[in-house]
């Protein structure tokens, strides 16, 4: 038996199917199955128990210098309340995990990490904290924390319903602390995602979840809301080639080669992992990069198939791939050689053991207009 | 799930309705509901001849790929080509609309030999 969140009895009641990630007894999907909610994010709103998030949180006087010695994005910059994305690595610049860094009350940083790196992060965490920051306390707090995701064109005016905050006054990776959902304390909302759509993640006490996950259901019902398993979260954070550990980021690839060089701050003075990506960048970037492409005939690419030049030799193998749900193409992430790396350059994947021809093209795949 | 009578099983969730020397082939309701939207369907080549056990067709879901294996040898006869398009019919209708080939058979006793509805049912009550 795996790990179960607060809301494992609501996704049994649901009819989820409840799979094993990263060692958790998560729903992959429910019975609208994994297409409707992906549609439904899209078109309308979907609701996501993210409580295997693993949290840590920093305190004292230097806790965003902390944060900002161990991801490459830029902390320094960051307002009270506001969020960044950005890749942690190594000293060799492989990344150890990607994140999102949360500036709260002065003195108090926020770090959300993948629940399948949680242990080996904290441990990361904590040996850099004991080596660099000793007077940073670092706690782990994934046990005290519960997360839902309402993500979807709908998503605003849903959780409207359900606080008297204004959520306008919430920007895009922006958060507010302590804000009453559905007559409960929440310890943060804040506008940020995984799906590519507008939305809100909702952090709350483990003994909230059941009541503000059934709220917001609740709330969601007349607007076609429904609740999104790990399978749609899969599918929609591909359409719009938001890096998935694991596949698209791990300890062998830095974030340049993952395409996150907007992510990675070069010019900051310091941080863990800098000098071998300076390097990278100073002798002509990266010479492996992940690119996007599309199968220009019948077949699906998957992760791990080989990734072929036009004369078939093999140059790089799949990382995602799915015939997404949105363009209806059959879509795929992958690293390749630099020189293969631009847009329209013809190459092809072995699917089976056979060659489809296949094009690098433009990636996000999916982007929501007006954004 | 539905397990239609007359027809028959294999352990790989497969079914086969015998016509004479031939016989349909398809997913069953539990593997189509097991593997969730079908979304593209790879057939065998009309006049191929297969063995009993070989993979010669694939089915994929959103997130899974599936090998389709021959429940009888025999040579292939038709492909259900509404499924190019239709994927989605091997979940609507797994008995029905999405069959996925026709074989001709050699061997009777192959067919005989493959489960029955009530043999299938009990398999999938055996947590499968």
């Amino acid at each position: 038996m795996g790990k179960r969140t607060p809301l494992y009895e609501e996704h049994l009641a649901l009819g989820g199917r409840m799979v094993d990630f990263g060692g958790w007894d998560m729903p992959v999907q429910y019975p609208a199955g994994i297409l409707a909610e992906h549609e439904a994010v899209r078109q309308r709103a979907g609701l996501f128990d993210v409580s295997h998030m693993g949290e840590i949180d920093l305190h004292g006087e230097r806790a965003l210098q902390f944060a900002d010695e161990l991801v490459t994005n830029d902390c320094q910059k960051l307002e009270q309340n506001q969020v960044l994305y950005s890749p942690m690595c190594y000293e060799h610049g492989g990344v150890v995990d990607d994140l999102l860094v949360y500036r709260l009350e002065p003195g108090h940083v926020l770090l959300v990490i993948n629940a399948a790196n949680t242990e080996k992060d904290v441990q990361w965490v904590m040996e850099r904290r004991r080596q660099l920051f000793p007077d940073v306390v670092a706690e782990d707090i994934s046990g005290k924390t519960a997360e839902v995701a309402l993500q979807g064109p709908k998503a605003q005016e849903i959780l409207q319903s359900l606080t008297p905050f204004d959520l306008t006054k919430i920007a895009f990776f922006w958060a507010q602390p302590d804000i009453e959902i559905a007559g409960r304390r929440a310890l943060w909302v804040s506008r940020t995602g995984y799906t590519g759509e507008d939305g809100f993640e909702v952090y709350v006490r483990p003994e909230d979840a059941v009541h503000v996950w059934r709220e917001i259901l609740r709330a969601g019902e007349p607007y076609g809301i429904l609740p999104c398993g790990l399978g749609a979260r899969d599918s929609l954070r591909f359409e719009a080639c938001l890096p998935l550990y694991g596949q698209e980021l791990d300890q062998d690839h830095t974030p340049l080669q993952s395409g996150l060089k907007y992510w990675v701050r070069l010019e900051k003075e310091h941080f863990t992992g800098i000098e071998p990506l300076r390097s990278e960048q100073e002798t002509g970037g990266p010479k492996r990069r992940l690119v996007g492409f599309k199968l220009t005939e019948r077949g699906i690419p998957r992760h791990g198939y080989p990734i072929l030049s036009q004369a078939g030799e093999e140059i790089g193998v799949v990382t995602s791939g799915m015939l997404s749900p949105t363009l209806g193409e059959a879509l795929g992430l992958g690293f390749v050689p630099a020189e293969f790396a631009q847009v329209g350059t013809p190459i092809a994947v072995s699917v089976r053991g056979r060659a489809i021809p296949a094009e690098v093209i433009k990636k996000p795949f999916y982007r929501r207009s007006g954004k | 799930m539905k397990t239609p009578s007359e027809l028959r099983y294999t352990e790989d969730h497969e079914w086969l309705r015998p016509d004479g020397r031939s016989a349909r082939i398809g997913i069953t309701d539990f593997a189509q509901d097991q593997l969730g939207d079908v979304v593209f369907v790879e057939l065998p080549e009309v006049g191929r001849e297969v063995k009993k056990g070989e993979a010669f067709g694939v089915v994929e879901s959103v997130k899974s790929v599936s090998d389709v294996f021959a429940p009888i040898s025999g040579k292939v006869l038709a492909v259900n080509h509404d499924l190019v398009d239709k994927p989605e019919l091997v979940n609507q209708d797994p008995y029905g609309q999405g069959w996925i080939v026709e074989i001709e058979f050699g061997d009777e006793a192959e067919v005989q030999s493959l489960l029955d509805a009530q043999a299938y049912g009990a398999l999938q009550e055996g947590g499968h």
